[in-house]
């Protein structure tokens, strides 16, 4: 009988902690297929980070650093300095990226790190219960903006991937989404190409993938998608924001 | 090899190259620059790798990424620096990584000053960041003995797979003194299995973590550490102790502070006194070892310190009320001088007589 | 037994640094006992600079130089005003002339004027003017021998700066000369 679906290699054979209907499960499914396809899951050493992904080392069948919150980005430029031949990511959510580790991501993309950096945009802290985070939409309603974020006194939503688009060093950064089976798809070739980056010696590579959080919006799944269709993609539009190894001169040139 | 004239930070540098650390992970402050700068140049060269972070956190982290891969790594900073570093520092001792941190202490608190001090007793024996964990801290009172300590640093770190941190201040980081490079290394290591390498398809994956869901789980770690803190205990006091024997009062006196002691105490043996010195070279494990050596003749004990006064505490804790304990000392950046220390021990020894 | 605990000050530029590693490392060569601290103050920025320099026989305790100091050379005035107090009775001071009128207020302490910076700016080169003090300085106190300040100075300047060292050895002996003729 022919396969059509096997579980990959890349993830450990247990269940994850993650609530019914996040979409943390598809995407650590593409970062791991993506490792496995390229072939280099027993040569990976990721990074995990403070958030509802603190558990990823569990998931990740390979090496795995757990980070303190934020620092993923520093760890895993600790680990590529020691193994420059080894693949190294950081998979890291929008309350640890987008907030208390802005100094490390925005430092690990100007030394251009060649690293591959998963980033997970649901526009809330999931793990402490649902806050504001930086990526939260104006109006969303989190249990620290219960009024709805207000950006008179909250600032408007951080776009991270165009803001690190703006550095020399980011080799490659894109958004992408997992709201429908194309989308998913789609950004299954876009994480698979990051990790390529890193591959061919190219540099820092980062992919901001719009996720849900249906527990802390207080919606169904399925709802939870629509919310992400209708609410996050216009204000985070998907698509590529650099890709320096198509640009024939580099910047500052 | 033959003796060089060399700045105490410089030296660090070379002795840490020598004992094979590859990886330097840090970011200027003064009165330490010369240990990032001396590494900037000198680390490469030896085949490793240089990296000045974007802050002490970031740096600290890094070092906790190296670390975890098995690397040889170091980062120094000075006291404020060490205070950003306080989160990796748990983390790490957590994940029970080896490395080397070195402290050129500085006065605090806060932005403080930029002259010498040791007011980081406290945030070097007490943990300095989160939970129950230990550095094992050395304070060495020459720019040899620096050196000699940066071997060893290492060499326990891989032994106790624990964080090891060299105090030092910032007499110690700025003056020169001839060194010579001739540490022993350690042969019979563990090897790091535990390391983060690529599993190569040949083994299950190695995770380095801190992290314990399960309180019960957190428990049974906190006590596994707590057995390796009392083997540290056990085994790695170490202290100089100068003319105890017969002493009417002994001194109490680490790193730089010690040997303006010293010179403070054989200014008064010369008029016929009998000062002793007690000098902790561990400030943890506190070397409680070394006051079992006391005379009964020994009724007074005088601690100084380059503080308002941190270290006392350990020795009132070790001396069970058994003598009077006397405090001088300078803060804020002030060097104690040697006649203040004299001065000192005068008024402790008229006053009881 | 030999001893000199020293505290040499300046402006920065005048090499008042340089000046103390030379002293360390000649005692050094010479297998003495040897420590050198400096002042690494937000001053050193503002311009002035001072280290401590010990070189004895027996092993040194404490570093630090203050209160105790058996010789100064002082290269400007503000460093004179600050450190002679120092001094201990009978301590030698070296003043740079050139740059401070003023005499020694003490009247317990050897005093001696050296007109460096005159002298340096005779051989045609102003940065001499620390080897000219240094000259007198081991004239004065005998700590080192010349020829140890030499193999420093040589192990400083290096192969490049090599060409330096006969202007260097000249402000040398002039120091020294100078010192000879206010003994006289």
């Amino acid at each position: 009988m022919a396969v059509i679906f096997e579980r990959t290699k890349g993830l450990t054979p247990v269940s994850t902690h993650y609530c019914p209907g996040c979409t943390h499960g598809i995407i650590h499914r593409l970062v791991a297929e993506a490792m496995e396809e390229l072939g280099v899951l027993d040569q990976a050493i990721g990074v995990a980070p403070v958030g509802c992904s603190v558990l990823a080392y569990k998931y990740f069948n390979c090496d795995m650093h757990e980070a303190a919150h934020g620092r993923a980005p520093a760890v895993a430029t600790g680990i590529k300095r020691v193994w420059p031949d080894k693949f190294v990511f950081a998979y890291q959510g929008d309350g640890d990226l987008a907030s208390i580790g802005t100094a490390e991501i925005v430092h690990a993309a100007h030394r251009s790190e060649n690293i591959s950096v998963v980033f997970v945009n649901n526009a809330i802290y999931g793990m402490t219960g649902g806050q504001m985070a930086p990526t939260t939409l104006v109006g969303q309603r989190t249990t620290t903006s219960p009024l709805g974020r207000d950006p008179k006194q909250a600032g408007f939503p951080l776009r991270i991937s165009e803001m690190l688009a703006t550095i020399p060093g980011a080799t490659f950064i894109e958004r992408v989404s997992v709201d429908t089976p194309a989308n998913v798809r789609k950004a299954k070739r876009v994480i698979k190409r990051a990790f390529e980056i890193q591959l061919e010696g190219k540099g820092f590579a980062l992919v901001e993938v719009l996720s849900t959080c249906p527990t802390n919006w207080g919606i169904e799944p399925t709802l939870a998608l629509k919310w992400l269709r209708e609410n996050m993609i216009p204000y985070y539009p998907l698509g590529n924001f650099r890709d320096a190894t198509k640009e024939e001169v580099s910047d500052g040139q | 090899m033959a003796k060089v004239l060399m700045k105490g930070n410089e030296a660090i540098g070379e002795a840490a190259i020598l004992a094979g650390c590859r990886f330097f992970f840090g970011y200027p402050i003064t009165p330490q620059s010369e240990l990032l700068e001396y590494m900037s140049l000198h680390l490469p060269k030896a085949g490793g790798t240089f990296l000045q972070a974007e802050s002490e956190v970031a740096a600290i982290n890094m070092v906790y990424g190296a670390a975890g891969c098995g690397a040889r790594v170091m980062t120094g900073s000075s006291s404020p620096g060490i205070a950003l570093k306080q989160e990796g520092i748990s983390y790490i001792a957590g994940a029970e990584l080896p490395c080397v941190i070195v402290n050129m202490m500085r006065g605090g608190p806060g932005l403080g000053s930029i002259q010498p001090a040791q007011s980081d007793y406290n945030q070097s024996t007490r943990g300095g960041g989160d939970g129950d964990y230990k550095l094992l801290v050395y304070a060495p009172a020459s720019i040899q003995e620096m050196v000699d300590y940066v071997q060893i640093s290492f060499d326990k770190a891989d032994q106790y797979r624990n964080p090891v941190l060299i105090a030092g201040d910032g007499v110690l980081g700025q003056m020169m003194e001839p060194v010579e490079f001739s540490s022993q290394k350690a042969t019979d290591l563990p090897a790091k299995d535990w390391a983060t390498t690529g599993t190569d398809g040949k083994r299950a994956p190695n995770v380095i973590n801190s992290l314990y869901l399960d309180a019960e789980e957190l428990e049974k770690h906190n006590i596994h550490l707590s057995e390796k803190y009392a083997k540290m205990k056990e085994n790695e006091q170490r202290w100089e102790s100068v003319g105890i024997e017969g002493a009417e009062l002994v001194i109490v006196a680490y790193g730089t502070t010690a040997r303006i002691a010293r010179s403070a105490m054989d200014n008064l043996n010369k008029q016929g006194r009998k000062i002793g010195l007690l000098r902790p070279i561990t400030l943890w494990p506190y070397p409680e070892k070394a006051f079992e050596e006391l005379d009964d003749a020994t009724k007074h004990l005088l601690v100084v310190e380059m503080s308002m006064g941190q270290m006392i505490d350990d020795v009132r804790i070790v001396n069970e009320g058994k003598r009077k304990i006397d405090f001088v000392g300078r803060s804020g950046g002030v060097i104690p001088s040697t006649s203040l220390v004299e001065e000192k021990i005068l008024e402790i020894l008229e006053r009881s007589e | 037994m030999v001893s000199e605990r020293t505290i040499l000050a300046g402006f920065g530029g005048q090499g008042v640094m340089l000046m103390g590693q030379l002293l360390t490392q000649a005692g050094m060569i010479e297998g003495k006992e040897v420590s050198w601290l400096p002042s690494y103050g937000p001053e050193m920025r503002g311009g002035t600079a001072n280290c401590g320099v010990i070189v004895q026989a027996e092993p040194i305790s404490s570093p630090v130089v203050e209160g105790n100091a058996t010789s100064e050379i002082m290269m400007n005035l503000p460093s004179l005003l600050k450190f002679e107090e120092d001094l201990e009775p009978g301590g030698k001071l070296l003043i740079n002339s050139s740059l401070i009128s003023e005499k020694a207020s003490r009247e317990d302490v050897e005093a001696y004027y050296i007109p460096s910076s005159d002298i340096a700016n005779e051989l045609g080169d102003t940065r001499v003017s620390n080897m000219v003090m240094l000259g007198a300085f081991i004239e004065v106190t005998g700590i080192v021998e010349p020829e140890s300040i030499f193999q420093a100075l040589e192990e400083k300047l290096g192969l490049a700066r090599a060409h330096l060292m006969d202007v260097n050895k000249e402000a040398f002996s002039l120091g020294a000369a100078c010192v000879k003729e206010q003994r006289k």
